[in-house]
């Protein structure tokens, strides 16, 4: 018995009908969270932080730019994880976390590259260059589309779930491998900013409104990431009682 | 299904033996289907010097990288029909079903098609790198990366043609899901011919390379027969 009370939580999660009326509450919430994070960083990061010594003003573009990547590469992990989650326990809920995730992660992978490469024109003179991180975040975009189009492919969504969990799974496992094998061929760049173990090498002043923005980024993605699976649950279940009393209720 | 399993699950050797020399057999009877992928090697690698121009020089700098990613498009190419004849006469639904598990069934299915593309790949990349002036410190090691890397090469793109088996025409979407996964092969592949080349020693490379082989090799199949069990669902 206590075992089942343990483990209720995660099925009644597993549910569909669950996980719509109850998020439907946090998203105002997440929103308004996201919105203040987001506007209090970017205000007091691009406002407010110094100016850098060596590249001016136009370093302020850390502030999109190392949030969105930071969230590019978690979002293939929870993608995994959700897959992976789905594959066991066969559970639906997960599967549509899976699929949702796949374009936003998509999305914010191509933002990192975008502001990468404008980031670059001023700083190395050029939009593009075959450097570790930008050639792995390039290759990270392929394996999302890869998950993306492979989805898209099959007729059935029940396969097509297992089909794009397996890949995203696959694709975890060659992460590490193709992230360390870029950065062996690794040309030019500048060391990575932000260490955990070590002290870091940017300023407080620079590194608070970066933190703000990072937490507005994964407000931001827990948000649109519920507001997309909510989306793909009314689409899968549409034939079912709960979606019906739904949709009337939001009318 | 334990019980039932248990003397059978002692007879996976001749069980693989079997499959393996079937498999091969197979493919040596249909020749056509081992020469396309070397012709389009050797085509498209004479179509470079057309496209940059015949400069000794240029052409050595561009040998090696060139010979890799062509090597590493024909193993593509070939791949898609790596479980398409046995899905649709269904004997992949049926080694899906069969107490043999369905593991090592890949892994011969990919050894035989590393057999007849990797192999004659590597045994003819001195031809080429002939052709595209490859400089001579680097024929040995572009011979051993890419007998070494095309074994990968096949293992991985197992798991992306068991995951497209199913669908009518899954030739670039094939690509599309295996080639970012190709990355770490070609990278340590032309990173020992080009150490090579430059006199130094490679075989930090070749180890990498076999070390992404014996993971392909314990962990591609085990996806691949994953994915055969959701394509063999529909």
């Amino acid at each position: 018995m206590e075992v089942f009370l343990a483990w209720q939580w995660f099925h009644r999660l597993g549910s569909p009908r669950w996980f719509y009326q109850k998020t439907g509450a946090w998203l105002p919430w997440l929103a308004l969270a996201s919105a203040v994070l987001l506007a209090t960083g970017a205000v007091w990061g691009l406002g407010f932080a110094p100016e850098d010594a060596k590249q001016g003003n136009s370093y302020r573009i850390i502030y999109i730019h190392v949030p969105a990547a930071f969230l590019a590469l978690a979002g293939y992990y929870i993608m995994a994880v959700g897959g992976a989650i789905g594959l066991i326990w066969k559970m639906k809920l997960s599967f549509a976390v899976m699929r949702a995730a796949a374009p936003i992660g998509a999305v914010l992978t191509f933002i990192a590259l975008f502001t990468g490469a404008l980031w670059g024109k001023p700083t190395w003179g050029t939009y593009w260059v075959w450097d570790a991180r930008i050639t792995s975040m390039l290759i990270l975009l392929f394996l999302y589309i890869g998950v993306i189009a492979l989805g898209r492919a099959f007729a059935r969504e029940q396969v097509a779930d297992k089909a794009c969990a397996l890949l995203a799974l696959v694709g975890t496992v060659n992460i590490p491998i193709i992230y360390k094998s870029v950065d062996w061929w690794f040309t030019l760049h500048q060391p990575a900013t932000i260490r955990l173990t070590k002290a870091s090498s940017i300023d407080p002043s620079m590194f608070y409104p970066l933190l703000t923005m990072i937490a507005g980024f994964y407000c931001f993605y827990a948000w649109t990431l519920i507001a997309h699976t909510r989306v793909l649950l009314l689409q899968r279940e549409w034939r079912t009682q709960w979606v019906r009393e739904a949709l009337v209720e939001e009318k | 299904m334990s019980m039932l399993d248990a003397p059978t699950g002692r007879r996976v050797a001749p069980g693989f033996g079997v499959l393996f020399k079937t498999e091969l057999l197979l493919a040596l009877r249909h020749r056509a289907d081992i020469a396309n992928p070397l012709l389009f090697f050797v085509t498209v690698l004479a179509l470079l010097p057309l496209g940059v121009g015949p400069e000794p020089a240029l052409l050595a700098k561009m040998a090696s990288g060139m010979i890799w990613v062509m090597a590493l498009l024909a193993t593509l190419l070939s791949q898609e029909s790596l479980f398409r004849g046995d899905f649709e006469n269904g004997s992949l639904e049926q080694m899906a079903l069969s107490p043999q598990p369905l593991y090592f069934a890949v892994l011969a299915k990919s050894m035989v098609h590393w057999m007849v593309t990797g192999l004659p790949l590597a045994l003819l990349s001195p031809l080429l790198g002939l052709m595209l002036n490859l400089p001579a410190a680097g024929y040995l090691c572009l011979f051993f990366s890419l007998l070494l890397g095309s074994a990968s090469l096949s293992l991985v793109g197992a798991v992306g043609a068991a995951l497209t088996v199913a669908l009518s025409r899954p030739g670039l979407l094939l690509a599309l899901i295996v080639m970012p996964l190709y990355v770490p092969v070609l990278i340590f592949g032309t990173g020992a011919v080009q150490a090579a080349i430059d006199g130094y020693g490679y075989s930090a490379q070749l180890a990498v390379l076999a070390a992404y082989l014996a993971a392909a090799a314990a962990l591609a199949p085990l996806a691949a027969a994953g994915a055969i069990r959701i394509s063999t669902e529909t």
